[in-house]
């Protein structure tokens, strides 16, 4: 496999391109009016585990983008799913 | 590829491709009777096939009523009883995608009837994990209804789609992992070559989601591709893309490589 040095030439433009895009939305999200939303809200609260010290922080911002209840829902209200869970789905 | 046009299948061939296994999905819309999947399973046993084999390619399929249209246990039902007529034809290699979607009870019922009817015919299994917010409570779940399958032998189950927060526990558990690529919104070819780098080739398989969103038939050699700029050697690429696919779907009797025009 590679090292550091080839993975930054082969990816540092595409990851900086890809962190740009994502500053880009938040301040195009601030920009315009709107009603607060729970998938922005996840989105912001999922960013600080991006600084954070750990070799799994994909596996972690995919656990606080899901659905943390245990149990099978009666029936489903829509056949989609939207990228955050619902407010009433956190299982807190 | 019911969903794809036939300029995929010559752009598979030119890339390559031996083979394909399509599961049975949704339409993209709810069909509206159960004679319409008889229609369905006959386009995937009997007309995909054919249209493959145009381009030297064998196709293969998994049967099933999928996820988005189980929570009707009746309508499930119905569709499920036609199946057993199909599981003889030369190309059905078990059940599937079968699994969840929004992770109801109906759909866990519909679930596990699937898994009773692939053990009752002896038949590999392919399972679809439920997308985006709804995927880590869905592999939970699917998990914890397969426990209770003793007599199952999960060597022969692939748990597909899998994402960074779901492939571990698919794979301490004893299952295929399935790494479905996308070019958007799910998972990325790097992303997959990053599981691949952490967990393992052993078990893993890719594949090229080809369904009716933005989807690319291609990504599997692109991710091989990949795998090459990322310093990957040859015979690790090929174990991924060729052996791991082909030592799971044997498991089949009917997966036979064999050229068309032999």
């Amino acid at each position: 496999m590679t090292d550091r040095a080839k993975l930054l030439d082969l990816q540092f433009i595409e990851s900086r391109h890809l962190l740009i895009e994502l500053a880009a939305f938040l301040d195009r999200m601030d920009r315009h009016a709107g009603n607060g939303d729970y998938r922005f809200d996840a989105l912001k609260n999922a960013l600080p585990i991006l600084l954070e010290d750990r070799p799994d922080r994909a596996k972690a911002i995919l656990e606080a983008l899901s659905d943390q209840s245990a149990e099978p829902i009666p029936q489903a209200a829509f056949q989609g799913a939207f990228g955050a869970p619902l407010p009433l789905q956190t299982g807190n | 590829m019911v969903s794809r046009t036939t300029d995929d299948y010559q752009a598979l061939a030119l890339a390559g491709c031996e083979a394909v296994c399509e599961p049975a999905f949704w339409a993209g819309f709810d069909r509206s009777s159960p004679q319409g999947f008889y229609d369905y399973f006959s386009q995937l046993t009997e007309y995909e096939p054919r249209r493959a084999a145009k381009f030297g390619i064998r196709h293969f399929s998994w049967l099933c009523i999928n996820p988005k249209e189980a929570d009707d246990p009746v309508f499930a039902r119905e569709v499920m009883s036609l199946i057993p007529q199909f599981l003889g034809a030369a190309t059905v290699l078990g059940i599937g995608e079968i699994g969840l979607n929004k992770n109801t009870r109906n759909e866990l019922a519909i679930f596990e009837e699937h898994v009773q009817l692939a053990l009752d015919h002896d038949l590999p299994i392919l399972i679809h994990t439920p997308h985006l917010e709804d995927k880590l409570k869905g592999t939970r779940l699917t998990l914890d209804a397969l426990a209770n399958f003793p007599a199952l032998d999960r060597a022969k189950v692939i748990i597909d789609h899998v994402e960074e927060h779901t492939v571990a526990p698919v794979l301490e558990a004893g299952y295929w992992a399935g790494l479905t690529l996308y070019p958007h919104s799910k998972c990325s070819l790097d992303r997959a070559i990053d599981m691949l780098e952490v967990h393992g080739p052993d078990r893993l398989w890719m594949n090229s989601a080809c369904d009716w969103g933005v989807s690319d038939p291609l990504a599997v050699p692109k991710c091989a591709l990949r795998m090459k700029a990322r310093g990957h050697p040859a015979p690790a690429i090929e174990q991924v893309i060729h052996e791991n696919p082909r030592r799971f779907l044997s498991q089949s009797p009917r997966f036979v490589l064999e050229s068309l025009t032999s």
